[in-house]
């Protein structure tokens, strides 16, 4: 019952960060790269006024799978770091915290593009 | 054509088909919801599988990146992408959609400039405002730890 | 010999024949309405090439070799081949045209090459010197999407008011001295635009941008020759889409020029706009190349459409000054086919 419940708030709260996203492609003329863009910096701002911390832990995946959850991890990584390693903390606590996922990415685009051929959108 | 560049905006606006507002936005809601709540429930399993919450979340993302990488692979990502919009944009998954598809988009250009040069075209931006923004959060908490 | 009119419009005394065409297209363009008039339909979008700047000169390559055959002359007949596409540096043609050892021009005119090259090669038999010419223009959805927007596999939905490139083609063999008179469609006219900018920035909605120089093209045409909408059975705009074709008649209406009846758009005949999920139509060098020599060349052979006024528009744009947040400039070009026999 517990996990039906927190998907659902998953759900709900993804949902709705989905759904700014889709107002800024409807009613602006911001490319996708903007968009997401947009949406990174906002996380990081979130996540340094402790805004978006709350958020997380309401929601879960809900709020760290949409990319704003990707700048809240930056933040949170540059806070820890800096925490522990002072002015070195600054350089080093973005990259770390999100070094899985930016690592995986690249390899998978990598291996991907290799194996698959483009296709012709048909 | 005697109208200034105004006028024909107002012109332009009346002759354009709007977008569909509602099936847009419900597309986002539905398909964006759906994917975090993969996500949370990816989470429970491997929280129960004996993992902490920070690397079950972490693995979660992960995961999604490897389901959106092979599905932008089959060509399938692009199919879901048309009636998602944002909900397949902002999730994780779309930034992995945005590694992969142009790696795989300019692999005819070659392995270093075509697939290595372009897999930043799109997610570069995110990458270094991403970055940029967070050393200024840590610069920021330095000053005001050190004072 | 041609003699120039009123504000540009170019008459020739003796008209251009129109000897030979023949259309290429790919799956989505046999999947329309005009599929029984393409000579050559390919499935695979590939065209058994291996990328999709290949595939366009394929593209080229059969629309050239079907269209000599139906003329029934060599390539060493051709004086010159002036070809187009929307490709950086015009690649589709150059690989297109190279094996062919013929003197090549290489034109860009965004989706308006197709008549700018029928107007540059019609201006070039009026010199008695050459006698057949060749002019071939391509588009492929896939090489367009690379090159102006998302890579193919990038989730990303299309805007209302965007437009599908056409994976396609055509070619059109011109000449001064015709074979079959009685057969015959050619030009007897041609009107050179220019370029028009109504402020336009957004590079998902060119039929808005190409609309503005379309109506100037056809009003100072008709000015020029004295003629009105009702004297032409057909007025055929390039690929203005949806969304163009409604501007163009509304900043003709307000010139007092009303071609609702008779005007319509290679962008709406090339696919089935409601079934075809293509938004507000078809567009590229190859929308209106296709159109012209299949559907509309045979339906003037067949003598349904006797006079017609060709208008091929293009939006002027690269992706370098669409970064750059400057306005996508728009042009036409006309040109005026009509039936041998129809000629007074």
């Amino acid at each position: 019952m517990e996990i039906l419940y927190d998907c659902l708030k998953a759900f709900f709260v993804g949902g709705i960060i989905c759904i700014i996203g889709q107002l800024f492609i409807n009613y602006t003329k911001l490319t996708p790269a903007r968009i997401l863009v947009t949406f990174v910096v906002s996380g990081v701002i979130l996540g340094g006024l402790g805004i978006y911390k709350p958020l997380v832990e309401f929601a879960g995946a809900g709020a760290t799978v949409p990319l704003t959850g990707f700048g809240y991890l930056l933040a949170e990584g540059v806070k820890i770091s800096v925490e522990e390693k002072g002015i070195v903390g600054i350089l080093t606590g973005g990259l770390t915290a999100s070094a899985a996922g930016l690592t995986v990415s690249i390899v998978l685009g990598l291996i991907i593009s290799l194996i698959f051929k483009p296709g012709d959108k048909t | 054509m005697n109208l200034t560049n105004k006028e024909y905006e107002k012109l332009n606006k009346k002759s354009s088909k709007p977008t569909k507002h509602v099936g847009t936005l419900t597309g986002a809601f539905l398909i964006g919801g759906g994917i975090c709540s993969l996500g949370e429930l990816l989470a429970h399993v491997y929280i129960k599988s004996g993992m902490i919450i920070q690397d079950a979340y972490m693995l979660v993302s992960i995961t999604l990146i490897f389901i959106s990488s092979l599905l932008t692979g089959l060509k399938l990502y692009d199919s879901i992408a048309k009636y998602a919009g944002a909900g397949s944009l902002v999730p994780i998954t779309g930034f992995a959609n945005a590694v992969v598809s142009p790696a795989l988009e300019f692999k005819s250009e070659g392995y270093i400039m075509g697939i290595g040069g372009k897999m930043f075209t799109i997610v570069g931006p995110v990458i270094v405002y991403g970055i940029s923004v967070s050393v200024l959060y840590g610069l920021i908490l330095f000053i005001f730890q050190s004072i | 010999m041609s003699n120039k009119i009123g504000n540009g419009t170019i008459i020739f005394d003796n008209p251009i024949y129109i000897i030979a065409y023949a259309s290429v297209g790919s799956k989505k363009e046999g999947d329309g309405p005009l599929a029984g008039y393409v000579d050559f339909l390919c499935d695979d979008t590939t065209f058994g090439e291996k990328t999709w700047e290949k595939a366009e000169s394929r593209i080229q390559k059969h629309a050239v070799e079907k269209s000599l055959l139906k003329a029934d002359i060599s390539v060493k007949d051709i004086d010159f081949i002036i070809a187009g596409d929307l490709l950086n540096q015009c690649i589709g043609s150059i690989y297109g045209s190279k094996d062919m050892d013929l003197p090549f021009i290489g034109l860009y005119g965004a989706c308006s090459t197709m008549a700018e090259s029928l107007a540059i090669g019609s201006v070039f038999l009026t010199n008695d010197s050459f006698e057949n010419i060749c002019c071939v223009t391509s588009s492929h959805f896939c090489s367009a999407e690379r090159q102006f927007r998302f890579p193919l596999e990038y989730g990303g939905q299309r805007t209302p008011t965007s437009q599908w490139t056409v994976t396609g083609g055509g070619s059109v063999i011109l000449s001064n001295n015709p074979k079959d008179i009685e057969k015959g469609i050619v030009i007897k006219a041609i009107k050179i635009g220019k370029i028009k900018d109504l402020g336009i920035k957004d590079s998902n909605n060119m039929g808005a941008a190409m609309a503005p120089s379309a109506a100037y093209t056809i009003k100072e045409y008709l000015n020029d020759t004295l003629t009105k909408p009702s004297d032409y059975d057909l007025i055929l705009t390039g690929d203005l889409g949806e969304v163009g074709s409604d501007l163009l008649k509304k900043l003709l209406e307000r010139e007092n020029i009303d071609i609702s009846k008779n005007h319509n758009d290679c962008g709406l005949m090339v696919y089935d706009i409601d079934k075809q999920d293509v938004n507000a139509g078809g567009s590229g060098c190859g929308c209106s190349a296709i159109t012209l020599t299949s559907y509309i060349f045979k339906k003037m052979e067949e003598g349904i459409y006797k006079n017609v006024l060709f208008i091929g528009t293009g939006a002027l744009l690269s992706t370098t000054s669409v970064q750059q947040g400057d306005t996508i400039p728009g042009i036409s070009h006309l040109i005026h086919i009509c039936k041998t026999n129809f000629i007074v």
